[in-house]
């Protein structure tokens, strides 16, 4: 290349540092170069129609995110310094940080090492090139993450494995077998049900209730981490919306592959949002919105406009999104309750909500809470103010798909568990809706091998056959420390010594009653 | 439908009833007390009878909610795998036909909850 002009323009530079530096193959065949790229059935007739979603180069984006990280770890070091965990709303809060740091963080990790593949796989090299800008924002998100919350990790319980948890506790089998799952699949359906169904389609209902409840927190490490993924995120999204559009404009055959995809990905992200759901209506002290506002928002209004757009490409919104709207009125409450007495076995603390969060959810909930969930607390908290906090000492069973106990109930009827079962090669399975039912029928090969924790422990795989020595050994979790009520914890009364107060188990539980 | 691969994709079963040492994994729902968020996972021998599941396994399972001390589990009505389903109290789980992976619902009339809530 001869050029008068040293500098190159945007225009230029971003052509000869992404596009360009593919070639055209001559002494190898392109398809055992990218032997991953036709199998899922997906037809690319071609690939220079792949918009470049990001338009940024290597360079840029490194100078980009230097700048980035050089004021996010001074406000981190301002954070630990001002020792700003003294300055949140309540401790309770840190209890949404352990299920973000065991739960999310780690995915973001597994999203890393998922965009590195699909990198590798594609022929486009447009393509190549977003995946790997994306696998290094995922990294990056992983490592700024952990170091946002390490501070509460010197001063609270439950921060100090997640890793460790992530890969063994019950409840966290849940995001890990969602990325398992996007994982071992194809790149097509990778993308699919990764920047597309989750990061463009139901990332805002974790990503805006998680930083703007920081905030309303008091929270400043996790909202400026929140800041710094921003930009990130929207360019994530705009790959999630390429991606989709792209195929399905590739060949009219690739249409009913993604809308299944589609079907299954947004019942995925949806039960594994259930997370999310009891920790914006329960977790946060200080409350953003409640999950039916979110829901309504990010997914009804916003799903539904998208939904729309993608209609002329044959695609119809996900099939069982009635039963995700519908259960936008006792999802979060149904999570808490389990969570709630399942507290022996988390590294995170529960509670009865007190009773200004009550009428926060009666006001939020008008048709549901009142009749269904309040008198579950009320009942609850009178036993636990005699002396008889409840938990349940039976094993939950668990949702062959999802793996979230089948804990749901079904549509139009909120005292009725969803259940549904079937056999396979003369083995029963067990779900807890018709869609995960479904998911299972399709790819029944792939969910018959799930690491099931329940079937885990009974197994005697676990390091020990009771709960207790499955939580401490196996788990990591501290007895006594990490699980268990809130009211009464380590976490709370050292909350309360910074607060200057001290614990009176009898004042606070009629405190808590009052409160 | 099958696994779209690139290979012959076969794998065993995760939770096969060898994988067990001789007992075998029940669910036990007992409808509209939803105090427990789902179906109870139980590990059980084959051989134990009917009448032990219920004293020994079921009733600590349900002690802690109110009702309990007044459910009749033995007169209540039974679904074996969503069957309607009579249970013989003094025969085996085995010979009642109650294999690995096996779910029971049991419903106590008169029993519903608290709070007219199915909790």
């Amino acid at each position: 290349m001869v050029s008068k002009n040293k500098k190159l323009n945007l225009k230029d530079k971003y052509q000869y540092l992404t596009r360009d530096m593919a070639w055209e193959p001559t002494y190898q065949k392109k398809k055992d170069i990218f032997p991953d790229e036709d199998f899922e059935g997906i037809k690319i007739t071609d690939w220079s129609q792949w918009e470049d979603p990001f338009r940024l180069t290597m360079d840029a984006y490194w100078k980009y995110q230097a700048e980035k990280e050089k004021k996010l770890y001074a406000i981190f070091d301002a954070f630990a310094q001002n020792n700003g965990h003294q300055n949140i709303s309540d401790a309770r809060y840190v209890n949404a940080l352990k299920l973000f740091l065991t739960g999310v963080s780690p995915l973001e990790h597994a999203a890393f090492q998922g965009y590195s593949k699909v990198g590798r796989q594609f022929s486009g090299a447009g393509a190549r090139v977003a995946c790997q800008m994306q696998a290094i924002d995922e990294l990056r998100h992983s490592q700024t993450q952990q170091h946002a919350m390490s501070h509460y990790n010197k001063h609270f319980n439950g921060l100090h494995d997640a890793a460790h948890m992530h890969d063994r506790v019950w409840f966290l089998s849940v995001p890990k077998s969602f990325f398992d799952d996007a994982r071992t699949a194809g790149p097509f359906e990778f993308l699919t049900a990764i920047s597309f169904s989750f990061e463009y389609v139901l990332t805002n209902l974790l990503f805006v209730p998680f930083m703007s409840g920081a905030a309303y927190n008091g929270d400043m490490a996790t909202v400026t981490f929140g800041f710094s993924a921003q930009s990130d995120e929207a360019r994530h999204m705009t790959l999630g919306l390429e991606v989709i559009k792209f195929i399905l404009e590739q060949h009219e055959d690739n249409v009913p592959i993604v809308q299944r995809w589609i079907d299954k990905w947004f019942w995925r992200g949806f039960r594994l949002l259930s997370l999310v759901s009891m920790m914006m209506d329960y977790m946060l002290p200080n409350k953003v919105m409640s999950w039916s506002e979110a829901w309504e928002v990010y997914y009804e209004q916003n799903g539904g406009a998208l939904f729309k757009d993608l209609e002329r490409y044959g695609i119809r919104p996900p099939k069982y999104q009635d039963v995700a709207n519908d259960a936008k009125h006792h999802l979060s409450h149904q999570l808490w309750s389990t969570f709630y007495q399942y507290s022996q076995a988390t590294n995170f603390h529960t509670w009865i909500p007190g009773k200004e969060e009550m009428d926060w959810m009666s006001e939020k909930y008008p048709d549901t809470f009142d009749k269904y969930y309040r008198p579950r607390y009320e009942y609850w908290a009178k036993e636990h103010a005699e002396g008889r906090r409840f938990y349940n000492n039976t094993l939950p069973q668990l949702c062959q798909v999802c793996q979230v106990p089948t804990l749901f109930t079904e549509m139009g009827e909120p005292t009725r568990l969803s259940h549904r079962q079937m056999k396979y090669e003369g083995e029963r399975y067990h779900f807890c809706s018709e869609a995960c039912c479904d998911i299972f029928k399709h790819e029944p090969e792939k969910y018959i091998q799930a690491w099931l924790p329940v079937h885990q422990i009974y197994q005697g795989n676990c390091e020990g056959g009771d709960v207790e020595t499955v939580v401490q050994k196996y788990y990591h979790i501290e007895v006594g420390v990490d699980n268990f009520e809130y009211i009464g914890s380590p976490d709370h009364k050292h909350w309360l010594s910074i607060k200057g107060k001290s614990f009176d188990s009898k004042a606070e539980k009629s405190e808590q009653d009052a409160a | 439908m099958s696994v779209n691969a690139l290979y012959d994709y076969k794998f065993e079963p995760k939770d096969k009833v060898e994988n067990f040492h001789g007992m075998q994994l029940l669910y036990v729902l007992w409808p509209n007390h939803l105090m427990f968020c789902s179906p109870f996972a139980l590990l059980v021998q084959p051989d134990m009878t009917f009448r032990a599941l219920v004293d020994e396994v079921l009733k600590p399972a349900t002690a802690s909610h109110p009702e309990a001390a007044k459910a009749d589990f033995l007169g209540g009505e039974w679904l074996l795998n969503d069957e309607p389903f009579t249970p013989a109290p003094d025969a085996s789980l085995k010979d009642n036909g109650i294999d690995h992976k096996s779910m029971l619902t049991v419903t106590t009339p008169g029993l519903d909850g608290l709070a007219g809530a199915g909790f």
